[in-house]
């Protein structure tokens, strides 16, 4: 097992809120980690930790050690931040297409990254919305507006979007909890698929959905990392009796 | 109690009926057989198909109780193993069954020396004993019991293995009731089944509770 996220000791503050507490963790690459645990616990910010996220959000205060392919991405110059961001992909619980067509969603990415040449554009475009099996719903109206699509299209356009610019990482912060369940599936299935690509963060409250899709869980409390083991483990036999609780839905 | 923990219960519940009637099962072949009582013979056989609805009845809870309430973790284990030990249960009154079966098919008692020599009565209630204690261990939750009847099971086999042996002596010496002794043989094979079955349910109880797969294991050599 390759690590491909390391965090050592972070502690998160909102001003004096601690969100974060001395949380340690390796996720091996080109694997799918689900974090769970209830509302509050956490999980989302630790999420928005790889992208630096958080650092838009007024007083945060974050220490430890947070590294992608051993490199603390808390020690990276301002200049990088937007390198960072684009090796680090996100797509949202509610899908956020821009009011722009369905190909310049996709192209977005790559434009604002300075890339003119069309040919290689409109390829990009297509790998893309292959990627995320999206292509043969969408290929023969690419100029119509992006809001034209189904929720469940509109998530697949985001992820699209992401993978556009070739991350290597893809945070997804409950991106099917909007989304009736023949979508649901159709994203699950894609996270399947981009694994083999991909070292994919999902924060979901859907415990069947954490079971499907992922190959490790991370549980949080109160801003602990309670628990963290392969997703077979922890739905056939976690050791911590708090994570026991909360997936038994006895928790409280 | 939540929702879930109250579908645990009556499934629990269900499973301990099926217990009871499996342990009256055994109880009515175990007296039958000492006083020759045809009548509780045919008893015995007459429950059977009582056994096998109540069967059919646990396996449907358990597929709804999966298919409704998704378990995981210690829930999943319960419904896995609340499965198979019906399953179990069903196995051991088929045996109790086919032991009444036998009783029912000669006309008087079985000579009492024969049952002595081969130990078939003692073996019989030793494996009653089996049933019983594996239901205290799942009601009370008591590993550490369920785990004694893998030495007892040992003991059933020992009887077992040293029946041809002694069949052999009691058609000898007994050579007018060769029909006794012959059934006598059949039983104490069918009650070594009971001995396996009891080693499963065992097996099932441990994994439920203390999330251990312990079958087809073998000790190592020190």
């Amino acid at each position: 097992m390759v690590p491909k996220i390391i965090t050592r000791n972070v502690d998160l503050y909102y001003s004096s809120f601690q969100a974060l507490k001395n949380v340690s963790i390796e996720i091996p690459e080109k694997s799918v980690t689900a974090l769970i645990g209830p509302s509050g616990c956490g999980k989302s910010t630790f999420l928005r930790l790889f992208n630096r996220m958080n650092d838009l959000i007024d007083k945060v205060k974050i220490s430890g050690e947070i590294l992608i392919d051993d490199r603390s991405i808390y020690k990276i110059r301002s200049s990088e931040i937007d390198n960072l961001r684009r090796k680090v992909g996100m797509v949202f619980q509610k899908p956020n297409p821009f009011p722009k067509s369905i190909f310049e969603n996709v192209a977005y990415g790559l434009r604002v990254n300075g890339i003119n040449d069309s040919q290689l554009i409109a390829n990009q475009v297509e790998r893309s919305l292959k990627n995320a099996a999206l292509w043969e719903e969408v290929k023969d109206k690419l100029k119509k507006s992006a809001f034209e699509l189904s929720g469940g299209q509109q998530q697949r356009l985001c992820i699209a979007r992401a993978l556009a610019v070739e991350p290597d990482i893809i945070l997804m912060d409950e991106p099917a909890s909007a989304l009736d369940p023949i979508s649901t599936a159709k994203i699950e299935e894609l996270i399947f698929d981009l694994k083999k690509d991909y070292t994919i963060l999902i924060v979901t409250h859907n415990m069947q959905q954490a079971a499907r899709v992922s190959d490790y869980t991370g549980f949080f409390l109160n801003g602990e990392l309670i628990e963290f083991n392969e997703t077979k483990m922890i739905f056939t036999n976690p050791k911590n009796s708090k994570t026991e609780s909360y997936i038994t839905g006895r928790f409280g | 109690m939540t929702h879930l923990d109250s579908e645990i219960t009556t499934l629990k519940n269900e499973l301990g009926y099926m217990w009871e009637l499996v342990n009256s099962q055994l109880d009515k072949t175990v007296q039958s057989l000492t006083a020759f009582d045809k009548d509780l013979a045919l008893e015995v056989q007459e429950h059977e198909k009582r056994v096998n609805a109540i069967e059919i009845n646990i396996d449907k809870a358990c597929e709804d109780f999966i298919a409704l309430y998704q378990p995981v973790a210690t829930d999943l284990r319960f419904v896995l193993s609340t499965l198979k030990i019906n399953n179990n249960l069903e196995r051991i009154a088929d045996i109790a069954c086919g032991i009444a079966e036998f009783i029912s098919d000669v006309d008087t008692g079985f000579n009492p020396d024969i049952l002595e020599h081969m130990s078939a009565l003692h073996m019989l209630s030793l494996s009653v004993e089996m049933v019983k204690d594996l239901k205290e261990a799942h009601q009370h939750e008591n590993t550490a019991l369920a785990r004694t009847i893998f030495k007892r099971d040992k003991v059933l086999d020992s009887i077992n293995d040293k029946a041809s042996n002694l069949a052999m002596d009691c058609l000898d010496r007994f050579p007018d009731q060769r029909k006794h002794t012959l059934h006598v043989l059949s039983i104490i094979r069918k009650i070594e089944r009971i001995g396996d079955q009891s080693k499963n349910i065992a097996e099932e109880i441990i994994f439920y509770l203390d999330a251990k797969v312990i079958k087809h294991k073998k000790k190592k050599k020190e």
